[in-house]
């Protein structure tokens, strides 16, 4: 898997005038790896995962998946909405077969992908449970096997644990990361929390806000299997800080890049 | 300072308290009218008493007046109502689904659903003279728009991201529609006919008092004639009954096919 972005920017024109929501931004995601890209509210964090999924259409550039533009949306770049989205008419097991059953895979091997990815994100005792029923953070993992599910080569993630309160967005943090460990999918997520884009991923791209431009990319030199205890280490905190200047409109000069 | 029970805003009350106040909702107004009526304070000819009203239900039922006009007011309403349902969920959804649809039949459906429907009466039975089909298409008529500008609210607000989510699984346009927006709006269609066949339940009763052979408006119209006014009430507590069932059948109906929208 190699996604590429290029030169792209997003004008969005309204009645009230035009919004330059992303100017020539440049980046790319390799196979199994961890991107986060942050940025305060109105970087045109969203825009940008839109036009990747191929929900939007970019005003200049082009975003291409293994050497395809991309031209709308697919299940080879699977999302994961802030909002909840799971069909509240289908049991947990029908949301997450639903995504196959779309691509016309057949009910036996529907049945079988669905419980193993259930398994995966450990929610197996409710597959039969209607979505009103589950948590937020248990919906959120289900959004996720549904996706999962479908075999896709990238998965996005709009700030998939915004609405969640800070112990249920920690478990979840560390759920993902354990996921992204064996599972070995690519993840593009995008966050306006540093602290969490630190945590989860390897390579960092800090946005500017209006318009949303590609400040810098920080490597985070950190091991893959982490947990909450690394919050706590030199290295963590200097990225996280580094970062945090850059958001503030200070240089950084310790971060690695 | 705490609430009472009976006050609880917006929130549940305990259930005996609940059915309490039910049994009361019916039984207060029925014990008034018992009470007015053996005070002997109005004439009998114009308040009957809840017995006379048995009485006539009773001689209604032997006479087979009631089953056969309350069997014709209903299939009316059924057949009725069944073609304006039938008609009205692909139309509404179509409507809040696509724009272009939406932009060629809101205009003329705003300003038909404003003509009141029994002001067709005349005009439908030059066209179709004095049988079934004036009332059935009266029937028709009065409901299928109100149904299809209801189902049409309830599409446009179907979640954007449920629809975007779709697409990113790989769903198609059509699959979209068909497995996505539809099955979202059947609670919505099912409280859209609940509320409507309220109307039909009228406007069966509006047919049959102006031209009829048979029905339970041809009943109480002649039961005026005869100034049998034990008949009317009989014929009126009848057409509420019926109403309430249908209902109930309604929520039901709603109970037992969407869990997932009722609480
Ligand atoms: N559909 C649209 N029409 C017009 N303007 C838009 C639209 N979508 C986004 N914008 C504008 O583009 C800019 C970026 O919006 P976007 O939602 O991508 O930001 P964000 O980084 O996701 O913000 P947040 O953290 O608050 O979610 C904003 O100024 C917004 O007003
Ligand atoms: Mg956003």
């Amino acid at each position: 898997m190699h996604l590429e972005i290029n030169n792209l920017s997003k004008q969005f024109d309204t009645s009230q005038g035009s919004v330059l929501a992303l100017d020539d931004i440049n980046m790319h995601v390799e196979t199994g790896e961890f991107v986060c890209a942050v940025g305060a509210s109105g970087s045109g964090k969203s825009t940008l995962l839109r036009l990747v999924a191929g929900l939007d259409m970019p005003t200049t550039g082009e975003i291409t998946v293994d050497g395809q533009a991309v031209t709308g949306p697919g299940s080879d770049r699977g999302m994961i909405f802030q909002s909840y989205t799971l069909y509240p008419w289908m049991s947990v097991q029908k949301n997450v077969e639903f995504g196959l059953k779309l691509q016309g895979v057949g009910p036996k091997e529907r049945r079988e992908m669905a419980s193993y990815y259930l398994d995966v994100v450990g929610l197996t005792k409710f597959a039969r449970s209607l979505p009103k029923q589950l948590s937020g953070g248990m919906k959120q993992r289900v959004a996720i096997a549904r996706t999962l599910a479908s075999r896709p080569k990238i998965m996005l993630m709009d700030e998939p644990f915004g609405a969640l309160d800070v112990q249920t967005k920690e478990t979840m943090q560390q759920f993902m990361l354990d996921l992204w460990n064996r599972t070995g999918v690519s993840i593009l997520m995008i966050t306006h929390d540093v602290d969490e884009a630190v945590f989860l991923s390897q390579r960092i791209y800090v946005l500017t806000a209006h318009p949303g431009t590609i400040q810098r990319e920080v490597f985070v030199d950190l091991p893959s299997d982490r947990d909450y205890t690394i919050r706590r280490d030199r290295a963590f905190q200097d990225t996280r800080e580094g970062i945090m200047d850059l958001l503030r409109g200070k240089t950084a000069p310790a971060l690695v890049s | 300072m705490k609430p009472s029970v009976f006050w609880r805003l917006a929130d549940d009350i305990p259930k005996p308290m609940s059915t309490a106040l039910m049994v009361l909702s019916i039984a207060v107004p029925f014990a008034l009218w018992w009470l007015v009526a053996s005070l002997d304070l109005v004439n009998d000819k114009f308040l009957p008493s809840p017995l006379q009203v048995a009485q006539a239900l009773g001689r209604l039922w032997t006479d087979g007046f009631l089953v056969g006009d309350t069997a014709a007011s209903i299939m009316r309403v059924t057949v009725g109502f069944a073609l304006a349902a039938l008609v009205s969920v692909p139309i509404g959804i179509a409507m809040g689904a696509f724009a272009s649809v939406r932009s060629l039949l809101e205009p003329i459906i705003g300003v038909v659903r404003y003509m009141p429907p029994p002001a067709f009466i005349p005009l439908l039975v030059i066209y179709l003279g004095l049988g079934e089909a004036p009332k059935i298409a009266l029937i028709f008529m009065g409901t299928v728009f109100f149904n299809i500008l209801m189902i049409m609210d309830a599409v446009k607000f179907v979640p954007k991201a449920l629809l975007e989510t779709t697409y990113t699984l790989g769903g198609q346009r059509r699959q979209a529609l068909f497995q996505v927006i539809t099955p979202y709006v059947v609670p919505n269609i099912i409280d859209t006919f609940r509320i409507n066949i309220a109307t039909s339940w009228s406007l069966v009763v509006v047919a049959e008092l102006v031209a009829a052979e048979n029905g339970l408006g041809k009943r109480i119209v002649l039961a005026q004639k005869f100034f049998n006014t034990d008949e009317i009430f009989a014929c009126l507590i009848i057409l509420g009954v019926i109403g309430f069932a249908l209902d109930l059948s309604l929520r039901g109906l709603m109970k037992a096919t969407c869990k997932w929208a009722v609480d």
